[in-house]
């Protein structure tokens, strides 16, 4: 078992009502509309939604890598009591692979297939340290020892399709540790990959984080994934966070019906052959939300008052909720 | 007990890579050049009784796939035989359903047309009556059967899954090959299909073979598990025994890694290694490599999948003794 990380006062990152829109000919879609939270040194932090509820926006947004139509229309990323959102370009980029990197889902997305690894490696370590080739090559070596890679030294000479997937990500975990960064945004790493290969990288990716102090936003679709791996959980809904909380809390007695809903949809050993508790209909398009709980068509509980917006609202015990009538109330 | 409603028996298929000619000619000039075989099944025997749910295990290239294509019968065996209640060919009453919904439906046919052609050129529904009973499969799938003029693209990927399913349910199948049939899903839509599939197999008496990575949902859904390893069944039984009491070192490890909801600030103790290449698979027992308790009898012989129990089979040198 891994003990708790003792939080420091002041968290390595804070993110305050962060809004980034697309202004697309449909009309504007609210991917990211008004998302805060923390994360702390050496927690983990389980960013949980399904497909197009704007967890993958929150994190291209903490780093700046929206790209047209989108834009970041609102909000402050402060790390390390600076907001990134304020940063010019060239700023950003002394921060990127410095003091906050990302992981993303395919590794081929990050690595370049023409050039061998220890190219990368050594480009990324030089981009932001004022050391000399064989300094930095050391570096890169020791990172993907720290990763789990056998033969660290003549692996590094290998380009990435000589790798197989699980190693791959190994490579793209370890290039994101490079510079020993305050963040690690690490999105889906594993969705792609077997479960063994799984285990491993979380392994990995949790060792890093008791170990280095390194603060960790791992996000994911998974709850099961997030239940053994993070400290707290956000769980995001059409652009939103609508719960928010330790995992004992969140995943034991989750407070809001959509929560309630996902964890009853994951196949359980003492359910089997139940039918599974589901949500019915789907997610809403984020172009034309209705006004009010985007939940509410769904909702077994909602009400006439969910006609209006819920506020994301402190519920005691470091937790809060987005609803009117809550479970476990 | 029900007799087997298909029967698969020392089922094989290997993949040759053929030479390219600088290859063939090298070999004529005595190079010592071969042929790139991969194993994909080998030797797969199987029983799937009536009214049974079987799922089907295995990491990626441990030839599950290719096992469930050969059941369905598109895909031909090298060796060993596939039978329907006896006989070598199924025909119609074995249907697949396939993993990714936006692939496996053709982007210019109206669902309409998905769902109904293939009862129509068989003859199961004459033309007249084609729209209602696509209207009928597809509310039973839950769709609205208004949808019938649509097309593909102006659906959901869950939308997606209930076609596929009423496609499949069109020819009046029996028996359902499952091919990763909710992993591109997400949760709570991949509930929903799940239900779904409990509930056809209620109202129609459907047998399936489920095949899936995802141990949450086979256990959720199976009477009977097969776990498979490079190629080859390491161990079956009913969902019970494999999940209460696995038996292979393989199925104890595979189980400990799936994450699952109930366990919290797990400390992960991955398996070591990855699958090896099913190229070169190792001599011997193929998952000694990676085994914690591996001898060196593992590494010559390939240990025989056997009954260890009623009705449970693992293919272990530990269980000899």
């Amino acid at each position: 078992m891994c003990s708790t990380p003792v939080l420091s006062a002041d968290p390595a990152l804070r993110v305050e009502d962060l809004r980034t829109h697309f202004f697309t000919r449909a009309g504007v879609v609210r991917a990211v509309d008004g998302v805060s939270f923390e994360v702390h040194a050496g927690e983990v932090l389980g960013l949980v939604g399904e497909s197009g509820c704007g967890k993958t926006v929150t994190g291209y947004s903490i780093l700046g890598l929206v790209d047209p139509p989108g834009r970041v229309v609102g909000g402050r990323v402060v790390l390390e009591g600076v907001d990134l959102l304020s940063l010019s370009e060239a700023e950003l980029r002394r921060v990127r692979g410095a003091r906050v990197a990302m992981v993303f889902q395919d590794p081929m997305m990050t690595l370049n297939p023409v050039l061998r690894v220890d190219t990368q490696m050594v480009e990324a370590v030089r981009a932001h340290q004022d050391v000399g080739a064989a300094d930095a090559l050391e570096q890169a070596r020791a990172a993907l020892e720290r990763v789990g890679i056998p033969a660290a030294a003549s692996r590094l000479r290998s380009y990435p399709h000589q790798f197989s997937g699980g190693m791959r990500q190994r490579v793209a975990i370890a290039i994101a540790m490079l510079n020993r960064p305050r963040l690690i945004i690490a999105d889906e790493p594993t969705t792609a990959l077997d479960v063994t290969i799984q285990a491993q990288i979380l392994h990995e990716a949790q060792k890093l984080c008791r170990e280095s102090g390194t603060a960790l936003i791992w996000i994911t679709h998974d709850l099961s994934v997030v239940a053994g791996l993070a400290d707290r959980i956000c769980v995001m809904y059409a652009g939103r966070i609508v719960e928010a909380g330790s995992v004992d809390q969140v995943l034991d007695r989750p407070l809001h019906p959509y929560t309630h809903g996902l964890i009853g949809s994951v196949p359980s050993r003492n359910r089997r052959g139940a039918p599974l508790a589901q949500i019915p209909g789907m997610a809403p398009s984020l172009a034309d939300l209705p006004p009010g709980c985007a939940f509410r068509n769904r909702c077994p509980r909602a009400a006439p008052a969910c006609a209006a917006e819920p506020a994301l609202a402190p519920r005691g015990g470091g937790r809060a909720v987005r609803c009117f009538y809550p479970l476990h109330a | 007990m029900n007799p087997p409603l298909v029967e698969v028996e020392r089922l094989c298929k290997r993949f040759v890579k053929p030479l390219d000619l600088a290859a063939r000619l090298a070999r004529r000039l005595g190079a010592d050049v071969a042929e790139e075989v991969v194993h994909a099944v080998d030797e797969v025997s199987l029983a799937v009784r009536e009214g049974e749910v079987v799922g089907v295990v295995g990491e990626s290239g441990c030839g599950k796939s290719t096992l469930g294509r050969m059941v369905a019968g598109i895909l031909p065996p090298t060796s060993g035989a596939v039978r329907y209640r006896g006989r070598e060919s199924a025909g119609l009453k074995v249907q697949m359903i396939f993993q990714d919904p936006f692939a496996s439906l053709n982007p210019r046919m109206r669902v309409a047309d998905i769902v109904g052609e293939a009862p129509l050129v068989h003859g199961i529904v004459p033309k007249e009556q084609l729209d209602g009973y696509v209207g009928e499969l597809l509310a039973r799938c839950g769709l609205d059967p208004s949808y019938q003029r649509r097309y593909p693209h102006q659906f959901s990927g869950g939308q997606r899954a209930r076609i596929g399913i009423a496609r499949a349910l069109a020819v009046k199948p029996e028996f359902l090959v499952c091919d990763e049939a909710v992993a591109a899903l997400d949760v709570s839509i991949q509930a929903q299909i799940l239900n779904l599939f409990m509930e056809l197999r209620r109202a129609l008496g459907l047998t399936y073979l489920f095949i899936s990575h995802d141990l949450g949902v086979v256990e959720h859904l199976s009477d009977r598990v097969v776990i498979m390893y490079l190629g080859r069944v390491v161990e079956s039984a009913e969902s019970e025994r494999i999940f209460g009491a696995p038996n292979h070192p393989y199925t104890q490890a595979l189980l400990r890694q799936v994450p699952r909801l109930e366990t919290r600030k797990t400390a992960f103790q991955p398996i070591v290694g990855e699958i090896p290449s099913p190229l070169a698979p190792p001599a011997g027992c193929h998952f000694h490599p990676r085994c914690p308790q591996a001898m060196p009898r593992c590494r010559a012989e390939a240990p025989r999948l056997r009954e260890i129990a009623p009705g449970h089979l693992s293919a272990c040198h530990l269980n000899d003794g």
